[in-house]
């Protein structure tokens, strides 16, 4: 499998199929048992530049001591020792990032407090500091409401598009982010599959893939996948990917 | 003899020393101890230092080398037992019950003097010896020059662990250096103002900071101030009135500071968020009026 410059790829499959596993082998957490992997011809390795991360979204608690800005600078120079004194090229920087992002009314405001939208615009400032040519993007869509998923998923494609970059979209909703896609990667139970949309979202590929009956639904331009028979439902029902994708949000 | 009259005795200098020494690294390492939420963690290492402290009168009759090997030994200990998070304070509370108890076998086999064993619990700020002072000087250099070298890479590993590891930064080892820089901080200060003192001065300083200001170099100043604020107060206030010992005055203001950070905590906050939202009206009027184009 290769992944060329400006490519973006979904990620899908139901929890523990590896979409997570996978991340952490391209950020160079983990070795692959078998096989290799390489990013710009070597082999990936942890504080590399050239490789963004946006992990899966949590929220920060309200009383931590840094606001947006420093959280934004921690993705440049956590890394390093030292104690972070102010330095006029890496302010620089980070308000460039910071207005990229559109988060400069509340950059000085305690990351606590902010909502999550605004704190993932902050985790995305902070993935493209250093202008990385891959982006490993962990499901950042997570709790947010639709208009913010499109917001988040416009910033992630136009880094994408200015910067000629790689993006790996590890989601569990393929809607919102269904006109950027190029590829799709599907993962189900150790199989993999990848293929453009149309060739992936097929009633036979994915009940194939998932070893029982599947069915793909297309309503307006947005994709449902729904167990095909009911006793195959167990396959389905308890990832909630598939609860989410069978209630349209809007 | 009044203020002036004792501040020119050597018991009341050393004191002023120490107290400004250990002010300033407990008040240092206190706001990471908030974010990574260590409290318990202080409390463990500061009680278990009497434990080290037993063990050192028995074998070699010298109590602060005994609590301070003993700190790093329970430092190693809570870090291998409780490594995830959620373990940690289960850790700690099974580390200190057992340690206690070795702690209280120890000091039945001790036949010496027996204030040296209550010196160990309460400690006594206007009983550091010359030694004292100069053991405290090296750790104190110590525990800062680590603190600044980690700071950063420390900070990032508290506020957001994930993506620490994924960018390079070693947060098991920071979290395992980190707490020998504790327990051997928490240790030493009680060693010499006692285990009560010692929790006044690593959290609260650093829990009423955090509700001034949100910018982690300004969270340790005003952490690091306030620690100084109340030892250095509490001590030359217990000069002053010399009936009253000084822990009654260090705890007595440290206190009183976080009281007023929680009065004034709220309106800084309300203040911050009607900014926020006022941004956020901004932001959704300009959307509206950019669509309606």
């Amino acid at each position: 499998m290769e992944i060329s410059p400006g490519e973006l790829i979904a990620v899908l499959g139901p929890n523990g199929s590896g979409k997570t596993t996978l991340l952490r082998v391209l950020l160079g957490l983990l070795r692959p048992v078998s096989g290799s992997v390489e990013i710009q011809g070597a082999p990936p390795r942890p504080a590399s530049r050239n490789v963004g991360y946006i992990p899966q979204h949590h929220d920060f608690d309200a009383g931590l001591p840094i606001r947006g800005r420093e959280l934004v600078e921690l993705g440049l120079t956590g890394h390093r020792y030292g104690i972070p004194w102010p330095r006029r090229d890496i302010t620089e920087a980070v308000d460039h990032a910071i207005s990229e992002v559109g988060a400069q009314g509340y950059a000085d405001a305690p990351v606590g407090l902010l909502s999550g939208g605004e704190q993932q615009r902050l985790r995305i400032a902070q993935a493209l500091l250093g202008d990385p040519s891959v982006l490993l993007c962990d499901e950042p869509l997570l709790a947010l409401d639709p208009r913010r998923q499109q917001e988040i998923t416009e910033l992630i494609d136009r880094h994408r598009t200015t910067h000629n970059a790689a993006v790996l979209f590890v989601t569990h909703e393929i809607n919102p982010i269904l006109p950027y896609v190029d590829r799709v990667l599907y993962l189900v139970q150790g199989r993999a599959l990848l293929g453009e949309p149309d060739e992936v979202f097929t009633k036979e590929t994915l009940s194939e893939l998932y070893g029982a009956p599947v069915d793909v639904l297309e309503v307006n331009g947005r994709l449902f996948v729904i167990s095909g028979d009911e006793g195959a439902n167990h396959l389905l029902g308890h990832h909630h990917e598939h609860d989410n994708e069978e209630v349209p949000w809007d | 003899m009044g203020l002036g009259g004792y501040l020119q005795l050597p018991f009341a200098q050393h004191a002023l020393i120490a107290g400004t020494l250990i002010a300033i690294i407990s008040g240092f390492i206190g706001p990471f101890v908030v974010a990574r939420q260590m409290a318990f963690a202080v409390h463990g290492a500061a009680e278990l230092s009497f434990t080290g402290a037993a063990a050192g009168l028995v074998i070699g009759n010298n109590p602060v080398v005994g609590a301070l090997l003993g700190s790093v030994v329970v430092a190693g200990l809570i870090g291998v037992l409780g490594e995830k998070p959620r373990e940690r304070d289960s850790a700690i509370g099974v580390v200190l019950a057992a340690g206690l108890g070795l702690g209280v076998f120890l000091l039945s086999r001790y036949h010496g003097f027996s204030t040296a064993a209550t010196n160990i619990l309460f400690g006594n700020i206007f009983g550091v010896s010359t030694g004292d002072l100069l053991l405290l000087v090296i750790l104190a250099v110590a525990v800062l020059i680590i603190m600044v070298i980690i700071y950063r890479p420390l900070l990032f590993a508290s506020i957001d662990p994930e993506l620490a590891k994924a960018r390079g930064v070693r947060t098991r080892m920071l979290g395992i250096v980190f707490l020998v820089i504790l327990a051997l901080t928490v240790t030493e200060a009680a060693q010499i103002v006692g285990t009560l003192l010692v929790l006044s001065l690593a959290i609260t300083p650093a829990a009423a900071a955090q509700r001034f200001a949100a910018a982690p170099l300004v969270v340790t100043g005003l952490s690091v101030g306030f620690a100084l604020m109340a030892t250095d107060g509490g001590i030359l206030l217990s000069l002053g009135s010399s009936s009253v010992p000084p822990t009654v005055y260090v705890t007595g203001i440290s206190f009183a500071i976080y009281l007023v950070a929680r009065l004034v905590g709220p309106v800084i906050l309300r203040r911050r968020r009607g900014r926020l939202r006022l941004h956020r009206l901004h932001r959704l009027e300009s959307s509206r009026s950019a669509s309606d184009v």
